[in-house]
Parts: C-alpha cells; structure tokens; sequence
C-alpha cells in the first residue's frame, strides 16, 4: 500500500515517514514567516499535529507538500495574530549587519517597528512576497487565496507601511 | 517621488531591515517532540462547560424568540 494511503489509513509509521520527509521544508516555511527558529520548530511540530490529525480528510491521490505547506501557513498565522508583537528581532534573524551604510540604523528600526505593527494577513504576505521574494502563486497556494488578492495584500500592506513610518517620522519616500 | 518608486523605496528598505532568510536549516529532528505531542491526552472539557451548554440549550428551547438577541450579541 502507497504510503499516503497508509498515512489516510492512520498508520503511525507512515506518518513517522512522511514527518521525517517534510519537516525541514515545513520549517524552512515557517521560520520565514515567524522570523524565530525557537517558533518555527514549534509551529512545525503542531503543523504535523493538525496534519495528523486531518489525516481522514487527506485524499491519498492530493499533492502532500502543498496539504502541508497550506497547514503550515495557517498554524504560522494563527501565531502571528496571537503572538505578542515583537519590536525586537532575534539577533540571529534580524540580519540588521546587511543594512546598507548609507541608510540610517534609526530607519530600520522604523521599518521594523512598522512592520511589526502590520496586522498578521498583511504581515504574512509581505514577508513572503516582499522579504523572501516568494512568487504570488506560491504564496496563493499557501495562505488559499487567488494571486490576485495575494497582491491586492501586498499592495496594501505597502500602503499601510508608509502610513506608519510617516507617522513615525521616518524618511523614506517623501512625497 | 511616484508612489511605485516610494514602494520601491520601502521594499528595499525592508529588505535591509529584515534581511531574507537564505535556506534555514533545521538543526535537530523533530520526531522525538512530535511523539510527545501524540502521547497528550485530548483537552478536556470541564464540566462546568458541559453545564453552561446544556442550560443555554434550555433556555433557547424554553424562549426560542432569545435567539436572534443572542446572534445579536455574538
């Protein structure tokens, strides 16, 4: 019997094999998302929870990665729009070394602070599709939402950005 | 400055504000905690809940004109 249709079936192996398959890509999703690798291994363990869980209503034929990778996204927003919002990004992710010389440190830390403040859907999208450069139909397939909405988001949370970090005083784009 | 070369603006910025993870590695097998996690009971549900339940179901039995003020209130 195909291993998926052994997963379907409840057999714990199955799922033990597909867990040892898929958890590195569900967490490399994830930690782009949640920008904490702590989080990340969290969320994975609980993405393959739902996943196990849901096994019934997996239907052995359906693509497995993008099942997974739908259900990471989710169990990543839901953390978003629970989790306390960071101001302070871990040392190791924030990769404020990269910054440009030319631009202010204080800028960044508007951009962060403002990005941060951005509601958890926006929050989401903009940094697969603005940060990680992830392509719309990726990111579509992953939150369960047409392209187009994907980058209706984006598009607003660009909007919502500048609003904030002209309320912050931040120099950037000055109209 | 045109709002797209703002958006430009602001894209880099954050680019250089929070930099792309570049192939994050996961560093240890997972298994062993979703093992855990499969070991947990179900969460139960208190029976005061149970209790809160039923009479709400009562009550919207007994005066099913509650409802809509319910929905109302939701």
């Amino acid at each position: 019997m195909e291993l998926l249709e052994r997963f379907a079936g409840g057999d714990l192996e199955a799922f033990e094999a597909l867990f040892r398959q898929h958890q590195k890509e569900v967490y490399s999703w994830i930690v782009r998302i949640v920008r904490d690798s702590g989080i990340a291994e969290d969320l994975t363990v609980e993405t393959f929870w739902r996943i196990y869980r849901a096994r019934d209503r997996f239907h052995p034929a359906a693509n497995f990665r993008a099942w997974a990778r739908r259900i990471a996204t989710n169990a990543a927003l839901d953390h978003l729009r629970t989790a306390r919002r960071e101001i302070e990004l871990p040392e190791d992710l924030a990769g404020a070394g990269a910054a440009d010389p030319a631009v202010r440190r204080e800028t960044l830390e508007q951009i962060q602070r403002a990005f941060f403040q951005l509601s958890a859907k926006y929050r989401l999208v903009a940094t697969l599709a603005l940060i990680e450069e992830e392509p719309y139909d990726k990111i579509a397939e992953a939150v369960g939402i047409p392209a187009a909405l994907v980058k209706v988001r984006v598009f607003r949370a660009v909007r919502v950005l500048r609003k904030k970090l002209h309320s912050l005083g931040a120099e950037v784009g000055a109209k | 400055m045109s709002n797209e070369e703002n958006n430009k603006e602001i894209n880099e910025l954050l680019r250089q504000a929070l930099a792309p993870l570049r192939a994050p590695e996961l560093r240890r097998d997972l298994w062993p905690q979703m093992l855990c996690k499969l070991d947990e009971q179900p969460p139960r549900v208190p029976w005061f809940d149970w209790a809160l339940a039923a009479i709400l179901c009562a009550v919207l039995l007994l005066f099913p004109g509650a409802i809509p003020a319910l929905l109302y209130h939701l």
